[in-house]
């Protein structure tokens, strides 16, 4: 079996090095299948590259100087997270240094100081606010099935985790959601002018600096889909993993392609509440069986 | 140096310095004394951790009987100064609650007559963790106090100093502080949670105006409601043993739940009211009313951590039990509730004061819990919160005297403004929350014990929604500071000398705290958790390297803006094509120059604080029958 500290580092960097490759071509994927389901042709596979080194050519403008550090800072969190989770690390470590890239984020939209990106990075908080309770909880239930956090030991445990924590694999697709920025809960910022055109939370962000908020989420893209792959997880049989992670993405795009944007008051409830239900529920269970 | 010295030396000699504070005028000399006094203080507590830290647990042998005399005399003098004051405001039932108190106490000490008290003071390392916390940030906050004062009386020429006071009061304080924490007599113990209480309420009152007497009397009643809890121990140990040796706390921890889980349980509802958990959180919040410094010492290092200490002490009692169980759901809810209040709050001190309730419910859920994971989460929680809040009330105070608000939504572009004062709150405001400092470690050994006890998830259900939410209320604290407006104006400020002394310790002592954990961990929490449980928790190495890795990441960081300021073109932001200047001002209708303003979310329908603590008091009063009910039918033993 491929355990032991050179092989952590070895997926660690190979996570640094492929996920924005990998990320680019399923998001050029999603956008493909968006514009066919929308009678259009869409864009060559690799779009999300090509646009990212466009950005990476255009001048360095900026509203302030400090956003730069605060998105630099994003960026790397967004890549220590998916590298610590790749390498087997501690669930619920990985979790807080998610919440600490997003923080970041939202810290980059504060410093510019403009009201588009204040109201974005206000949402992008009640969005992280949303889905932290459904994170933790799910670490808490791969810790009832497994007994431990670290991923590598959720892996090599016989069984699929899904099959004792269904109800939290439930929770943790529907805050996925939020998490690719989706439609319905795009509320921070949505994609490609998928529903406004002055962007909230990167209004203030150009050039370079896009560019690294985008490249951290295609990193961000490969991670959730990890997660969830973590819900399927087998030594044995890894494809099973693969296909609910792509069956699960092709969900997402279609929730997103026939719903609207809805209030911040039904995101945050709604996320609560499932994680509440998916929460109690599955975990009582566990705990009383 | 012998140890009885130390322990002796750390409890007289601030409450006898008290005494000449009460005599000093207002003068340069007693501001250099006051230093001088904070200094000694911190050198016997750091003496005490450099000789002492690795001896274990040790007892010290003093005959008690003559100042278990003095004490009570005391306690009734005291006890006859409230009486009057009392009657002087016409507050009746804390006259009634004093007389009750008193009579109880005297009762149970002639149950136990011929006691031959040994073995009263003792240290081990909790001990010492705690009189570190309280030797070193107190006495950095009585040097605060110095600069802060003279500007509070600046401010406020219309109050009559009373700074002697003051200044007697805060050293009182600390004394009594050591008392709790180095007693093994619980007598001894009470006696010195009697002495928080009553400074606590002076320190509260100090304005002494209509609403401040009327918080003042607030938190002496809740105290006094929690402390006649505590006396009610001693009657149950002294019918059940008039030998008298289960006062002290090791014998009556060594007898087990069998024996101790009522005096646990009594105990506990007294470290529920001085922690300020739900239903009794109101008198916390009211103290803000209080000086700053008053503030911070109550937050930080004093009173609440009474509180939490002693349910500390008592969490091996509680392990696996139903009472234990309960006292941490009443921590798990006043975790939740309080941090959802902080977020539709915009004062920062209120927002402050609800977010220790809540750390203070994280504490006591974990010691409710009581295991051995669970505990060294919550002894880790209780350095890590001392630091930061600490940090933070002295923060507020400087700024809301330079700028003139302690409103949170006029505390925008800090950084810009008085950077390093910004610079302080930022790193008070990471340590309270962000993922690589402090808090982190604890949760993720808090989560783990939650997950390890019977019936845990209800608590880790807590613990999710109550992170998110933390998360959100300090985030948009620290993005309200961030927010700086095109080229700030730096204010033209002095900063006394005296609080820059304790602001700068405070934050170096937060940064290495954060990157120190490990040792502090060894050295102290695990010796302590092991000599109980003989298990220890730790985090494992690799995560510890993990976090250690994750702090330098954060502070190497910055450095990045060295090469971000160089070949940018810096415009102005976007207004909805209206045109736009970088000093944060558009052009509005009819051709007039409007300044942007901004503002944070507060979510008042959802987390109003009237709302939620309605719904705190009401679970926390149904659970805190339950123990009752619980301890009455015997079931939870």
């Amino acid at each position: 079996m491929i355990t032991g500290i050179p092989f952590e580092i070895l997926f660690a960097i190979g996570f640094v090095i492929l996920a924005p490759f990998i990320g680019a071509f399923i998001v050029g994927i999603d956008r493909k299948v968006t514009a066919r389901k929308q009678g259009r042709v869409g864009p060559p596979v690799l779009q999300p590259l090509y646009d990212i080194f466009k950005l990476f050519e255009k001048e360095k403008v900026v509203v302030t100087n400090e956003v730069n550090f605060y998105i630099l800072s994003h960026l790397i969190f967004v890549v220590f997270t998916g590298a610590l989770f790749f390498s087997g690390g501690d669930i619920l470590l990985v979790i807080f240094a998610l919440t600490l890239a997003h923080v970041f984020l939202i810290l980059g939209a504060y410093a510019a100081v403009s009201p588009y990106s204040h109201v974005g990075a206000g949402r992008e908080l009640l969005q992280l606010m949303a889905v932290e309770p459904m994170l933790i909880i799910a670490a808490a239930g791969f810790y009832m099935v497994t007994e431990s956090f670290a991923v590598k030991d959720i892996v090599l445990s016989p069984g699929l985790p899904v099959m004792t924590i269904p109800l939290i694999f439930v929770g943790i697709v529907f805050v996925l959601t939020i998490k690719l920025r989706k439609s319905p809960f795009d509320l921070a910022t949505s994609h490609h002018a998928h529903q406004e055109l002055v962007e909230g939370l990167t209004t203030e962000f150009a050039g370079p600096t896009l560019g690294m908020v985008e490249i951290a989420h295609l990193y961000e893209t490969v991670f959730l889909l990890g997660i969830v792959w973590l819900f399927f997880a087998s030594a044995s049989m890894p494809w099973i993993g693969v296909l609910a992670v792509i069956i699960v993405y092709f969900l997402e795009i279609l929730v997103d392609n026939t719903t609207t944007r809805v209030r911040w008051q039904v995101m945050l409830r709604s996320a609560w509440l499932v994680a509440l239900v998916a929460g109690a529920v599955n975990l009582g269970v566990l705990a009383l069986m | 140096m012998e140890l009885w010295v130390l322990l002796i030396f750390l409890i007289l000699f601030p409450a006898l310095v008290a005494l000449l504070f009460g005599i000093l005028p207002n003068s340069r000399l007693r501001d250099t004394i006051v230093v001088l006094v904070s200094a000694i203080i911190i050198a016997a507590s750091l003496c005490l951790f450099v000789l002492f830290a690795g001896a274990g647990k040790v007892y010290v042998d003093i005959n008690g009987d003559m100042i278990s005399q003095i004490m009570i005399g005391l306690e009734v003098i005291i006890s006859a100064g409230l009486l009057y004051l009392a009657a002087k405001y016409r507050q009746y039932i804390i006259a009634g609650l004093v007389v009750v108190q008193l009579g109880v106490v005297i009762y149970a000490e002639s149950l136990m007559q011929g006691t031959e008290a040994l073995n009263n003071l003792f240290i081990d390392p909790f001990s010492i963790i705690m009189a570190m916390i309280i030797g070193i940030i107190g006495s950095l906050i009585c040097i605060y106090s110095v600069g802060y004062m003279r500007d509070y009386h600046a401010h406020h020429p219309e109050m009559p100093d009373k700074r002697r006071w003051f200044f007697a009061l805060l050293f009182v304080f600390l004394a009594a502080m050591f008392g709790v924490v180095f007693s093994n007599n619980l007598f001894w113990l009470f006696f010195f949670w009697e002495v928080t209480t009553l400074c606590s309420f002076l320190l509260i009152g100090y304005a002494w105006d209509e609403e401040s007497r009327k918080n003042a009397f607030w938190a002496l009643l809740l105290n006094l409601v929690g402390g006649l809890g505590f006396a009610f121990t001693f009657i149950y140990v002294g019918m059940i043993d008039p030998s008298g040796n289960l006062i002290m706390m090791d014998t009556l921890l060594a007898a087990g739940p069998a024996i101790a889980m009522i005096p646990a349980a009594l105990i506990g509802f007294a470290g529920l009211t001085k922690a300020a958990q739900m239903p009794f959180s109101s008198w916390l919040v009211g103290a803000m009313i209080a000086p700053t410094p008053v503030s911070a010492l109550l937050h930080s290092s004093t009173m609440v951590k009474a509180g939490v200490y002693v349910i500390i002490r008592f969490a091996p009692i509680y392990d696996a039990s139903m009472v234990g169980y309960i006292i941490s759901l009443v921590g798990g809810v006043t975790f939740l509730l309080a941090s959802g209040i902080a977020i539709s709050q915009s004062n920062a001190k209120k927002v402050l004061a609800y977010s220790t309730v809540a750390n203070l419910g994280l504490v006591i859920a974990c010691a409710g819990i009581g295991s051995y994971a669970a505990v060294w989460a919550a002894i880790l929680l209780v350095v890590f919160h001392a630091i930061a809040k600490s940090l933070l009330f002295l923060s507020v105070g400087t700024v809301e005297h330079k700028i003139g608000s302690r409103d949170i939504e006029d505390m925008k572009g800090l950084i810009g403004r008085l950077p390093i004062m910004g610079l302080m709150m930022i790193i008070g405001i990471a340590g309270m929350f962000l993922a690589p400092f402090g808090m982190l470690i604890s949760k993720w050994a808090a989560l783990l014990s939650f997950i390890e006890a019977q019936y845990g998830f209800v608590l880790v259900i807590l613990l999710a929604f109550g992170c998110a939410v933390t998360v959100f209320f300090w985030t948009k604290w620290l993005g309200k500071l961030i927010e700086v407006a095109w080229k700030p104006e730096r204010m033209e400020v002095k900063i006394s000398n005296f609080e820059f002394s304790a602001l700068v310790p405070l934050a170096v002592l937060m940064v290495a705290v954060c990157i120190g954990f490990p040792l502090l961990s060894t050295y102290l929490v695990v010796p302590y958790v092991f000599a109980i449980y003989g298990l220890s928790a730790t985090l494992g190495q690799a995560n510890m390297i993990i976090m250690v890795m994750m702090v330098f990441m954060v502070l190497v960081m910055p450095l990045s803006l060295f090469y971000f300021r160089k070949n940018r073109k810096i415009v102005a932001h976007y207004v909805g094509g209206r045109p736009a200047t970088q000093d944060m001002h558009f052009k509005g209708s009819i051709g007039v120059q409007r300044p942007v303003a901004l503002g944070n979310y507060y979510l008042t329908d959802y987390f109003g604080e009237q709302r939620l603590s309605h719904i705190g008091n009401g679970l926390c009063i149904i659970f805190i029958a339950m123990i009752a009910i619980v301890l009455i039918l015997g079931v939870g033993i």
